[in-house]
């Protein structure tokens, strides 16, 4: 899915705060992720799972606290950028897959994004639909076009915010395999998860949230699978 | 706190030596007569507003810059203060054109100027009622008071040059120019006193909007648990 | 560089979403020419006075249309959360303000010229003589009105009752574009037109000082 040249990069968190009208969102979280680890973050709906995940991506600013990306190029480059798929799709519904994907592959300075492009729509399965609108999608092929719009710029970091949304058993099944292929590659993986799936089988690690603090995180499979399945309620 | 209070002492003090100054200390004006007397107190009031506007704008420049609270009720403050003196230049004026034009309102270019700056800043705190989330209601009315005040030379410009192209109404040598040596003194210590008792209303919005602030936050702890 | 390939591969994005709907130009157009017929109802049109109140009513129609086109500019860009995908995807986020605003130009120039020819027959007023001093009046006039509009509609659209909010905060800010652009175009629709350079000269030094503005702070209006 991703060529092997990307260089592999790790996230670090170093005390970021968090703070929407005097209230903190996240308070002192640190921790780092290795390149080519695979991280579950858990916790609940509030925890802050959704505010670390677009501090990571550049979107939200830290009110406190330094975020870096140990082993990236030192020069912000177009795939130092990680990949980020959000509960919105975050592409444009009155364009069609195709252009879609050729936008956000010439802004980012995509090589050749006409191919690039072809290539992705091939994987996620909506080279029969390249020419039709977003709007005319269904919530699964939303889904799709989203990840693939994530993955355009071939990022060394991927975010998911609950990737499964909207995604029937047989998606599940297709993302749990890209997902494998693309950490294979050395991709960097976090992504925020309610309960077991084939996804978070995926994980070798698990990182929990609440209250916009970091409660626990494990690598050992048994703790690993009662967060998954206790810690986020 | 005891800082505040003789702040406003001064400022009352000042306020009450301009007004028997401009009453009667100023010499009368030959063809105006006694309204002319509002004049120390129109443009005094007009100076003191510009000043809380600008006030404004440093607040407003601070936050973006540095994203502190206190430089958004810096911002609030200076803006809600400024508006209150150009209220008194938007009604002394016509208090003012009435008894000597026989018209309330003479689309003169810098009457007009500040009915515009009038209207912005009413936006700008408009606009803060309608952003519910406190970072957000700062970070955007700055920026908006930002472009708004880089927009008042520009409207002073405009309208100056387009009361140049229609012959104005009224004939009159501006205030300012030829006036007598002791009504200039009265006009500028009337415009001193303004000016403090402007400083003094900024300093009490001031520490209201921190209150305000603070219980917000409170509240909003309150309700988060 | 990049601003440059970045500002041009957005605005195709923009022509290319509108021209496919064209709902922005038929209906700004379609308003335009309203408030034509209705101001000529309230002011007795053919009358001499008629005359002189119609380059102010042209630009006050303008206005009104801007405040209404730019509603949809980055209120669009919220449906699916794009504005992140853009600010993530741009190295520089001006990009995204100077493909918006110089597509915003674009269309109010198009309606504008659209319904020209209606003022004109309407109003009774002979457009020829000085026809490329009044585009280019109409095009720095249009150039400050989407410069102001665009970043004023990126503030409006994350705040509430934002239809109202946006005419609310952007005609104040707009007054000198309109005292300036109705003068200067009421001199060249005169008997005897003459081409005022010092009030081209003014509006073009609003469009420099508002892009100045507007390329210091742009991106923290972007902020989440």
């Amino acid at each position: 899915m991703t060529s092997l040249r990307i260089p592999a990069t790790g996230l670090r968190f170093e005390n970021i705060d968090k703070r929407y009208g005097g209230l903190f969102a996240l308070r002192r979280v640190s921790f780092e992720i290795a390149p080519g680890e695979c991280v579950v973050l858990a916790g609940r709906n509030g925890s802050g799972k959704t505010t670390l995940l677009r501090i990571a991506a550049q979107i939200v600013k830290p009110t406190a606290g330094k975020l870096s990306f140990p082993g990236a190029d030192s020069t912000p480059s177009a795939n130092g950028r990680p990949g980020y798929v959000a509960h919105a799709t975050m592409v444009y519904d009155e364009l069609t897959a195709e252009e879609n994907l050729v936008l956000f592959a010439r802004l980012q300075n995509v090589e050749n994004p006409a191919a690039r492009a072809e290539e992705l729509l091939r994987e996620v399965g909506l080279i029969e639909r390249r020419g039709s609108l977003v709007r005319t999608f269904s919530r699964g092929m939303r889904q799709r076009i989203a990840i693939a719009r994530a993955l355009i710029h071939r990022p060394s970091v991927l975010l998911f915010d609950e990737p499964a949304t909207g995604l029937d058993p047989l998606g599940i099944t297709w993302l749990a395999n890209s997902l494998r292929e693309v950490n294979r590659a050395r991709c960097t993986v976090v992504m925020s998860l309610h309960g077991e799936s084939e996804i978070s089988a995926l994980a070798t690690r698990a990182v929990q949230l609440d209250a916009g603090s970091v409660v626990a995180d494990t690598k050992s499979g048994a703790s690993l699978h009662s967060i998954l399945t206790f810690g986020s309620a | 706190m005891g800082k505040r209070i003789v702040l406003g002492a001064v400022a009352i003090l000042l306020v009450i030596a301009a007004a028997y100054a401009s009453f009667y200390v100023a010499p009368e004006e030959r063809t105006m007569g006694l309204v002319q007397r509002i004049f120390y107190f129109h443009v005094g009031s007009a100076w003191a507003g510009l000043l809380a506007f600008f006030v404004c704008f440093i607040g407003n420049l601070m936050y973006v810059w540095k994203r502190e609270p206190k430089y958004d009720w810096l911002g609030v403050a200076g803006a809600e203060v400024g508006l209150v003196f150009t209220t008194v230049v938007l009604i002394t004026g016509p208090i003012w054109a009435h008894p000597v034009w026989g018209i309330w309102w003479t689309w003169d270019a810098r009457l007009t100027s500040t009915f515009v700056l009038w209207l912005l800043y009413v936006s700008y705190l408009l606009l803060r009622t309608l952003i519910e989330e406190p970072e957000r209601r700062a970070l955007h009315s700055a920026l908006f008071g930002i472009f708004a005040f880089i927009d008042v030379p520009l409207v002073f410009g405009a309208i100056r040059w387009w009361r140049t192209q229609h012959p104005s109404p009224v004939i009159m040598g501006g205030p300012g120019s030829g006036l007598d040596p002791t009504m200039r003194k009265v006009l500028l210590f009337s415009g001193l006193a303004m000016c403090v008792l402007m400083a003094f209303l900024i300093a009490e919005r001031y520490v209201l909007e921190k209150m305000r602030s603070e219980v917000d936050i409170l509240q909003r702890e309150a309700e988060a648990q | 560089m990049s601003l440059l390939s970045n500002t041009a591969i957005l605005l195709g994005k923009e022509l290319r979403t509108e021209f496919r709907s064209r709902e922005l130009l038929t209906t700004t157009a379609v308003f335009i020419l309203i408030v034509l017929v209705l101001f000529s109802f309230a002011i007795n049109p053919g009358t001499e006075e008629a005359r002189q109140f119609a380059p102010g009513l042209l630009w006050l129609a303008i206005l009104f249309a801007a405040s209404l086109m730019f509603q949809s500019c980055f209120l669009r860009e919220q449906t699916n959360d794009t504005l992140s995908s853009l600010r993530l995807a741009v190295s520089d986020p001006f990009a995204i303000f100077l493909a918006k605003l110089i597509a915003n130009t674009l269309f109010l120039l198009m309606t504008e010229l659209l319904m020209l020819p209606f003022f004109a027959i309407f109003y009774n007023i002979p457009l020829w003589s000085k026809l490329p001093a009044l585009i280019l009046v109409l095009f720095v006039g249009s150039l400050g009105i989407s410069i102001a509009g665009t970043a004023i509609s990126a503030i409006s659209a994350q705040a509430r009752m934002r239809e109202l909010l946006l005419p609310l905060l952007l005609l104040p800010l707009l007054t000198p574009v309109l005292v300036v652009s109705s003068l200067v175009t009421g001199s060249l629709l005169d008997r005897d037109p003459i081409v005022q350079w010092k009030g081209i000269g003014f509006l073009a030094v609003f469009d420099l000082i508002f892009l100045t503005a507007l390329w210091l702070f742009g991106e923290y209006l972007l902020e989440e």
